[in-house]
């Protein structure tokens, strides 16, 4: 068996922040690298250094023997190894056939002209989506086909290039059980060609029943690599934490209460959610699972009223909604921290105090002019901060970008306490920080719970749910599929209710 | 088996620049030196003082050299100033919220003629027979209310509340009908521009009262700078000091400063400038507040050109055909990102200033129309390129 990728000693650092630290690996031809760790562990950022994204500080890399060194994704992909991103990157605008073939068309001659050559491009895409199972016209727009199918046509433009090397960074988060099925059976077929492949999961069992070799990694380093056989879920979890678990989640100080304060009833919107029910007490965190393309994302924000509603009723603190609007939810003291902190969180060029004081902004207001009360209003920021324990400079003078993750995630929710919310939907909270400020924020969490709070907690990370939540609903395919108290919380049967398999558990 | 544990003896990382270069040479601290000059708020006015010195000693009847040109051409200058600065502080307004108010050189126009319209005192049958107002609105005797005391006061509060409405048109069709502001604006550009073309048959309305005339000339404090000795000063010599447009420049300056950087409505602009998505997720009232926003563009817009119009003496329907790029162009010299969420009025102010100088060295300088155009196009292009490269700076400044 040859060797055809070798990793020695790679470093990449981020700003003086070390995202991977010499880290070596090795991969021989016709197998499979299971490669495994928590979220920010420096997967994507060692994925993101062999496909030529980024490049390393030091280390060198071999890819068939010779020396490596890809100066951008376009290098590596000429070069053998084909990278499918956990994020799409897909034209939606554009065709399944235009999506394959917009490196290189192929062309025929007419005159001096070239002319892309629609009869090949048809035959060949067909071809290429019969190969990862789609039987789909090549003429669809990516934006009517769904999240999987997308991941199946991002697969097909891989193998399309006939790479030794293929990465699949989480590649089954948008497929559904069935998609997903035919996707390990393509990648057993391809190892079987003499192809090889490294393949990103959370899903441990996945990695288990595909791999050859598993590479865990923490903290920005190897912990180790080893053949399959030497490794179960069990070993695996706690090579990727370096602690048990029980210490990544702070205690629940306090129960819920009785009095319930959101509401959804038969909550319907066609193609998106159906029939939604659900309830938050006083005092309690809802956990919100499910897999992407769920519905969870969608559903959060049309109980805050930014998307609509088509049938259904919502019922905050005992009043029925008649607006759906994020201003009226705010009345409603509803807080929403939202998915993507960037796009949507944060006025990133804006100093922290300004953003702290956003949303109850109106109330710092004096006189008929609306003049800002500054000092009350930045009191009032430095009040949340330090609440929050906000790691910063001058809250007024230093801009929200300079913070780091954790931190800018703090800033999210510091906004919403100042306007005194009983409701918080809180979307993927803890995406893309580390786990020191993970911690943090599932304090925070708790505290609200135990000042009086409900929260409804949505997140694809099964494990923080289940450490932080005192009820989970599982969403699948826009409908709740599944409900679960703390005493019968299980991984296994979360994610199965998540994935559709009715059979066993429910 | 051993793990390495994340805090285990690691050699020393030496990956950031800063730490891996060599102590500060002369030549980086005169890079910083000019790092913080250009990030600096005043940038533009050291930029405009530099200007006026340099070109002061190159031609003579613009400054020091020539007593006796040095205060009168100061004074042009300034009146000069003031009515761009009036709609242009409009114009950053719409900028800082990250959209774009094309459609003020034409509520200049309409403004104007509709204030004449109004006020006149006398028009020429032969000139306006043709105008679709003739014989209802306007007559030989004048506009609708010419001779009532009125006419002054009423004529200005139409002109205002027009340019406003012309706004409002604006700012609803760019919130409730999701068309980009761009088009919108393009649209009532060419719409009211036409319009005030159509009304007068591209006629200027003359005959405008004096108590209107006084609001773009009329002095408040004067200077005389000649000798005491003679009984009468002649009325040239008399310069004027704090003039009307002046004080309505100014106070329309200060109000917007005002606004912008003490009211909840200035934070909500920065903020929907900044991250629209953001911001109508935290409650702020996106739409209010850009509707309001494109009215006092209008606003602004009516301002400057009852200025213009009050100094020419004449309702103009081509006012405002050719300051569109003065316009954005001063906003952008004074430090206004066209990427929305970044200016200051102050900063407007001093790219006024610096923008106005520059044409009058242009002119002093006899060169052509043509050349003096290409020369604004070029300083334009600079100052947007500033605006790009003083982002970039900032974003390294914060990662380092």
């Amino acid at each position: 068996m040859t060797t055809l990728l070798e990793v020695q000693q790679i470093t990449k650092a981020f700003f003086g922040v070390a995202a991977v630290k010499e880290v070596s690996i090795t991969l021989e031809a016709g197998q499979i690298l299971g490669l495994i760790g928590q979220n920010g562990a420096g997967k994507s950022t060692l994925m993101n250094l062999i496909g030529g994204v980024v490049q390393p500080d030091s280390g060198t890399m071999l890819f068939k023997g010779a020396s490596y060194t890809p100066r951008n994704p376009a290098g590596a992909y000429h070069a053998g190894i084909a990278f499918i991103h956990q994020e799409l990157n897909l034209f939606t605008n554009l065709s399944i056939a235009e999506n394959l073939f917009i490196e290189d068309f192929p062309t025929r001659s007419f005159g001096p002209l070239r002319l892309v050559d629609r009869a090949a491009v048809q035959q060949r895409t067909k071809e290429m989506l019969a190969k990862v199972g789609l039987n789909l016209s090549p003429n669809l727009t990516i934006d009517r086909i769904s999240p999987g199918e997308r991941q199946l046509v991002e697969i097909a433009k891989a193998l399309h290039l006939d790479a030794p090397l293929i990465i699949f960074d989480e590649p089954t988060t948008s497929l559904t059980a069935r998609e997903t099925e035919r996707l390990f059976t393509l990648m057993n077929q391809l190892r079987e060609q003499g192809r090889a492949m490294i393949y990103i999961s959370h899903i441990l069992n996945d990695v288990l029943a595909l791999a050859n070799s598993i590479a865990v990694m923490r903290d920005g380093q190897l912990v180790t690599q080893e053949p399959r056989q030497n490794f179960d879920v069990k070993r695996m979890i706690s090579l990727m934490v370096g602690r048990s678990i029980d210490n990544l989640y702070p205690p629940r100080t306090a129960a819920p209460q009785s009095q319930t304060l959101l509401e959804v009833d038969g909550v319907s919107a066609k193609g998106i959610v159906e029939n939604i029910h659900l309830t938050v007490k006083r005092g309690e965190v809802v956990g919100l699972f499910g897999l992407m393309g769920s519905g969870r994302t969608e559903l959060a924000r049309m109980l805050f009223g930014m998307d609509s509603i088509e049938s259904g009723s919502l019922t905050i603190n005992g009043q029925r909604v008649t607006r759906f609007t994020p201003r009226e939810s705010i009345r409603q003291h509803v807080a929403f921290v939202t998915e993507n902190r960037r796009e949507e969180g944060l006025l990133m060029n804006i100093s922290i105090a300004d953003n702290v004081a956003l949303v109850a902004l109106p109330e710092f207001a004096r006189t008929a002019f609306q003049v800002v009360d500054q000092s009350q209003m930045r009191d009032s920021a430095r009040h949340a901060s330090s609440i929050l324990q906000l790691k910063s400079g001058d809250i007024v003078q230093q801009p929200a970008r300079s913070l780091s993750g954790g931190n800018q995630q703090k800033v999210v929710i510091a906004k919403w306490l100042l306007a005194n919310p009983a409701i918080f939907i809180m979307d993927e909270p803890t995406r893309g920080i580390d786990v020191g400020a993970k911690y943090e924020i599932y304090s925070i969490i708790d505290q609200l719970a135990a000042n009086g709070s409900g929260i409804l907690f949505i997140s694809s990370e099964l494990e923080e749910l289940i450490g932080m939540c005192d009820r989970i609903l599982v969403m699948s395919r826009g409908e709740i599929f599944g409900e679960f108290d703390r005493d019968q919380f299980n991984a296994e049967t979360i994610l199965r209710a998540a994935f559709r398999e009715e059979g066993d558990s429910l | 088996m051993t793990l390495p544990t994340p805090d285990s003896a690691q050699p020393p990382l030496t990956l950031l620049p800063a730490a891996s270069e060599p102590p500060k040479s002369r030549r980086r601290s005169g890079i910083v030196f000019l790092q913080r000059l250009l990030l600096s708020d005043y940038f533009v006015l050291y930029l405009t003082l530099i200007l006026f010195t340099s070109a002061a000693l190159i031609f003579p009847r613009i400054g020091l050299a020539s007593t006796l040109g040095l205060p009168n051409n100061i004074a042009n200058q300034f009146l000069n100033m003031w009515p761009l600065l009036a709609v242009a502080v409009g114009q950053s307004f719409v900028l800082i919220i990250g959209g774009i108010d094309l459609s003020q050189g034409s509520v200049m126009a309409i403004t104007s003629v509709i204030g004449a319209v109004v006020m006149s005192t006398v028009l020429e049958p032969a000139m306006f027979d043709k105008s679709p107002l003739w014989g209802t609105v306007i007559t030989a005797d004048g506009g609708l209310l010419h001779g009532s005391a009125w006419a002054v006061p009423i004529g200005v509060l139409a002109m205002l509340l027009l340019g406003a409405g012309i706004g409002f048109l604006n700012g609803f069709a760019i919130t409730k009908f999701r068309i980009a502001p761009f088009m919108v604006t393009l649209v009532t550009l060419t719409f009211f521009s036409a319009f005030a073309l159509w009304l007068t048959q591209s006629r200027n309305i003359s005959g405008l009262p004096e108590g209107f005339l006084r609001l773009g000339t009329g002095d408040i404090i004067s200077v005389y700078l000649g000798p005491k000795l003679e009984p009468d000063i002649a009325r040239r010599d008399i310069l004027p000091a704090i003039a009307y447009p002046t004080v309505i420049a100014l106070g329309l300056a200060l109000f917007a400063q005002f606004l912008l950087t003490r009211t909840v409505m200035g934070k909500q602009m920065f903020a929907i400038g900044t991250n629209r998505r953001a911001a109508q997720i935290s409650g702020v009232p996106n739409d209010r507040v850009i509707i309001m926003v494109y009215m006092f563009s209008g606003f602004c817009a009516s301002v400057s050109s009852i200025l213009y119009s009050a100094r020419l003496g004449i309702g103009q329907p081509s006012l405002g055909n050719n300051l569109l790029l003065d316009i954005i162009g001063a906003a952008v010299i004074g430090g206004t990102s066209l990427f929305g969420g970044k200016g200051s009025i102050k900063g407007t102010l001093f790219g006024v200033a610096f923008f106005v100088l520059l044409l009058n060295i242009l002119n002093a300088a006899r060169l052509s129309p043509f050349i003096i155009d290409a020369v604004k196009g070029g300083v334009i292009l600079v100052a947007a390129f500033l605006d790009v490269a003083r982002v970039r700076l900032v974003n390294r400044e914060q990662s380092a």
